[in-house]
């Protein structure tokens, strides 16, 4: 585009006049930017890596130690979907996170000094990325459940419906935004990193034992514990009563908190 | 060209930058100068929008920074060379800087032969680079974009002095085709050879301002004599000020024609009579920012 005002550098009196200002930067481009950033840090590399190799991690042990009557596309699916539970969200927190812990944020919103619009494109790439692998980890379970039934000498059974991928893609892309919004409000690797697994193993089990004591609780829990309402997800159908649960809890545990460390991106220093 | 003007940044009750005014010229290079803690990283933090002012401005080519529709294509910036993802290689940094401005890829090998990294330093990650590569990577990532304003935070840190006579070069050439340049150091010696201007802070506020010739010709007379306290008696009888400066030496406050004709009057015999150039920067540092330095008046 301006390559010519670029090749002029080092030469005489480029600088003596004031230049046009150049175009402004495009959002696409900060999606290109953010998706290389993704790939070319080593944690990023292998974590991408990590998705695959969990992925078919997943399918062999299912192949190797199911029996025959479990090879079906739904145990695949299941088995491949315990590592993407854990690393899609930190993808997504590392992607926020290391503009601070790395303090690469520095040059990042120097050069780009409106921050929303940067994390904006990291949530856009997260979102795609997630969507990407999910797809990936599911023609992986695909292709062992073909190799598997195979090899066992028994029909192969595609027991998952299109509903339920659908489901499936929400249910991940939704931890996936846990993760983000982690990341957003605590803007720190590791912290966030233990902020998710607080998030999701230990208040999950905090709310069954609050369950077991205050009948309040169990009354109040569909509507006010996200990760009860996400687990309708799996399933693979949601009643409209389910809908409003999900919306209730999510809008308190992932919208209110994704506001808020928004709001503090916006306002905090970078150093 | 770099505006600021009435720029105030409060933590709580402490004033970091307090009503700071000046401005960095094209085709000139302004030093910015200040004890640690005095709030020159603040306010250059200030001007590129990493840290909200409490009041004031800051323009840069006559805009608010992030105004400027593509920052890295109009103005450098290095805050801190330490401040890149470890992770990453050293192209790889300057790929993605690149990359958000929209230049083309060959400008990556372009700046780092400008900067002295070679293709193999360029390959390895910026956590095993040492400070001086780091600066090197920082310096390239400024430059990318061929900018017209450079704005740079201590660059000189961590580089070996053939590193900083390097550093020294490519400024001095940046401002004589026209760029502004505002560099900040403690190092006093560096910013002595290179600065046009300087512009002096202490505890967030500004202490002095102008060109360097104008600031160190107030740095007075040094006089030396034998008969010292006599010497000291006659200037105070004059209404000169002056004050101890090495053995039997002061530092007075006018020119060496006024102090010899004081000596004359009085009879006292000298050894020595000069501008004092000599003492320079760091005289006139100490002596400026004694009142607000943690050593307090130790000059």
């Amino acid at each position: 585009m301006t390559a010519t005002t670029v090749e002029t550098l080092d030469r005489a009196p480029a600088h003596a006049a004031r230049r046009p200002a150049p175009a402004p930067i495009p959002f696409v481009r900060l999606l290109k930017v953010e998706l290389v950033k993704m790939f070319d840090t080593r944690a990023g590399f292998w974590l991408m890596m990590s998705m695959a190799g969990a992925a078919l991690i997943a399918t062999v042990s299912v192949l190797v130690f199911a029996p025959e009557s479990a090879l079906t596309y739904d145990n695949f699916g299941a088995a491949i979907g315990v590592p993407m539970t854990l690393l899609l969200p930190v993808m997504a927190i590392l992607s926020v996170t290391s503009e601070w812990s790395q303090r690469s944020g520095l040059t990042t919103f120097t050069l780009v000094p409106h921050r929303g619009r940067v994390i904006r494109a990291k949530l856009v790439v997260s979102v795609a990325l997630g969507a990407v692998s999910i797809g990936v980890a599911l023609a992986i379970g695909a292709l062992g459940n073909l190799v598997g039934s195979n090899i066992a000498g028994v029909p192969t059974v595609w027991d998952i419906s299109g509903n339920q991928i659908v489901m499936l893609v929400l249910a991940n892309v939704l931890n996936l935004l846990i993760g983000f919004m982690l990341g957003v409000l605590i803007r720190n690797s590791p912290g966030a990193i233990v902020g998710f697994v607080v998030y999701s193993f230990v208040l999950p089990g905090l709310s069954v034992l609050l369950g077991n004591f205050q009948q309040w609780w169990v009354d109040l829990r569909p509507w006010l514990d996200f990760n009860w309402a996400q687990g309708e997800l799996y399933d693979g159908h949601l009643t409209a009563t389910e809908w409003a649960q999900l919306g209730t809890s999510g809008a308190i545990w992932l919208v209110v908190p994704l506001i808020v460390g928004l709001v503090m991106v916006m306002r905090s220093e970078v150093k | 060209m770099i505006e600021v003007t009435a720029l105030t940044r409060t933590y709580g009750g402490l004033r970091a930058v307090d009503d700071v005014t000046f401005s960095a010229e094209p085709g000139r290079v302004t030093g910015f100068l200040g004890p640690n803690g005095a709030g020159k990283s603040t306010t250059m933090r200030v001007m590129v929008g990493l840290t909200p002012a409490t009041s004031g401005t800051a323009t840069v080519l006559g805009r608010k920074y992030a105004d400027l529709p593509n920052p890295g294509r109009e103005v450098g910036v290095l805050l801190d060379a330490s401040a890149q993802h470890g992770g990453r290689t050293g192209r790889e940094t300057l790929k993605v800087a690149a990359l958000t401005m929209g230049l083309p890829m060959s400008r990556v090998d372009e700046l780092l032969d400008t900067v002295s990294l070679s293709p193999k330093e360029a390959e390895r990650r910026v956590k095993n680079y040492s400070l001086g590569m780091r600066q090197r990577l920082g310096i390239a990532t400024a430059l990318i974009g061929d900018p017209e304003v450079l704005i740079l935070d201590e660059p000189a840190n961590g580089l070996d002095p053939a590193g900083i006579r390097w550093m020294r070069d490519l400024l001095r050439g940046f401002a004589n085709r026209g760029g502004t340049v505002l560099l900040s150091s403690h190092l006093l010696h560096e910013i002595e050879v290179i600065a046009d201007d300087l512009v002096v802070i202490g505890q967030g506020r500004i202490v002095a301002r102008g060109t360097k010739a104008a600031l160190l010709a107030t740095a007075g007379t040094l006089v030396r004599s034998s008969a010292i306290s006599e010497l000291t008696r006659a200037l105070a009888e004059n209404g000169i000020h002056a004050v101890a400066s090495g053995p039997n030496g002061l530092r007075a406050e006018a020119d060496a024609d006024q102090i010899g004709k004081v000596a004359l009057a009085a009879g006292v015999p000298l050894t020595e009579l000069r501008a004092a150039d000599g003492a320079g920067l760091e005289e006139m540092f100490l002596e400026l920012t004694a009142d607000t330095s943690r050593e307090g008046a130790a000059a």
